[in-house]
């Protein structure tokens, strides 16, 4: 089964835990679903804030990096007018 | 919902065969890693072949390395569902991912491969990684 994907056919990113930057404050940690004309689905989603959080996004992204993606929604869409940026979060800074 | 045993199957064969023990029960779990002395790793097996199709050979990449852990145990996230999760209760603050890799010091965990680390990586990358954690963590004067 080595090398075997379940699911051919879905979007290249389909699978990757991934971070998705905003056009405005809050930024999205999860594992990339889908995109459709509704936006991008994300699913296991750690939802960055910067109004909530005590961190900074760096402070966020480094511990999640090291700790693993803390869900706080199962599932998130984010429409595709606020998506400015989308990068595997493995992917050196 | 867990698959079909007969879709699984040949994937905890492959682990087993490159040398980890495969605990499928709470018992076994607490068995393997309650109280534990020394170097366990812990392998998280995953149906998902975005990542798991990788893990698995870095596995069996990773064990042929000189230094090892004492220990190598595996258990299956989303079809062994009660084990995966006692055994994520030794990760510590570590999140849950599936595929990933857990090592475990004297029962503590002090190294943790997860699944983003693993997601577009060769198989030798990741078993890269893990075995500069063998390196550092399990040889004899640590």
């Amino acid at each position: 089964m080595t090398g075997h994907v379940f699911h051919p056919g879905h979007h290249d990113l389909h699978g990757i835990t991934v971070v998705l930057e905003t056009n405005g404050p809050q930024m999205f940690v999860g594992r990339f679903d889908s995109q459709d004309e509704k936006g991008v689905h994300l699913i296991g989603v750690s939802v960055f804030d910067p109004v909530t959080s005590t961190q900074s996004s760096e402070e966020f992204l480094n511990r999640t990096r090291r700790f693993g993606v803390k869900v706080d929604r199962a599932h998130y869409l984010v429409p595709l007018t606020s998506v400015l940026q989308i990068r595997p979060l493995g992917d050196p800074e | 919902m867990p698959y079909d045993e007969k879709l699984v199957a040949p994937m905890r064969e492959e682990v087993q065969k490159i040398g980890a023990r495969e605990l499928r029960s709470v018992s076994e779990v607490d068995e393997a890693l309650g109280d534990a002395k020394g170097t366990t790793l812990v392998f998280v097996n995953s149906v998902c072949g975005c990542a798991a199709g990788g893990a698995r050979p870095a596995l069996q990449a990773a064990l042929k390395h000189s230094v090892l852990p004492q220990s190598v145990v595996t258990v299956f996230a989303g079809q062994d569902i009660d084990a995966t999760n006692r055994a994520r209760q030794y990760f510590g603050e570590y999140q849950p991912s599936s595929p990933s890799f857990a090592l475990l010091r004297d029962g503590e965990p002090v190294y943790m491969v997860h699944r983003h680390m693993i997601e577009g990586r060769s198989p030798a990358a990741v078993a890269e990684s893990l075995t500069a954690a063998f390196d550092k963590y399990c040889g004899v004067s640590v």
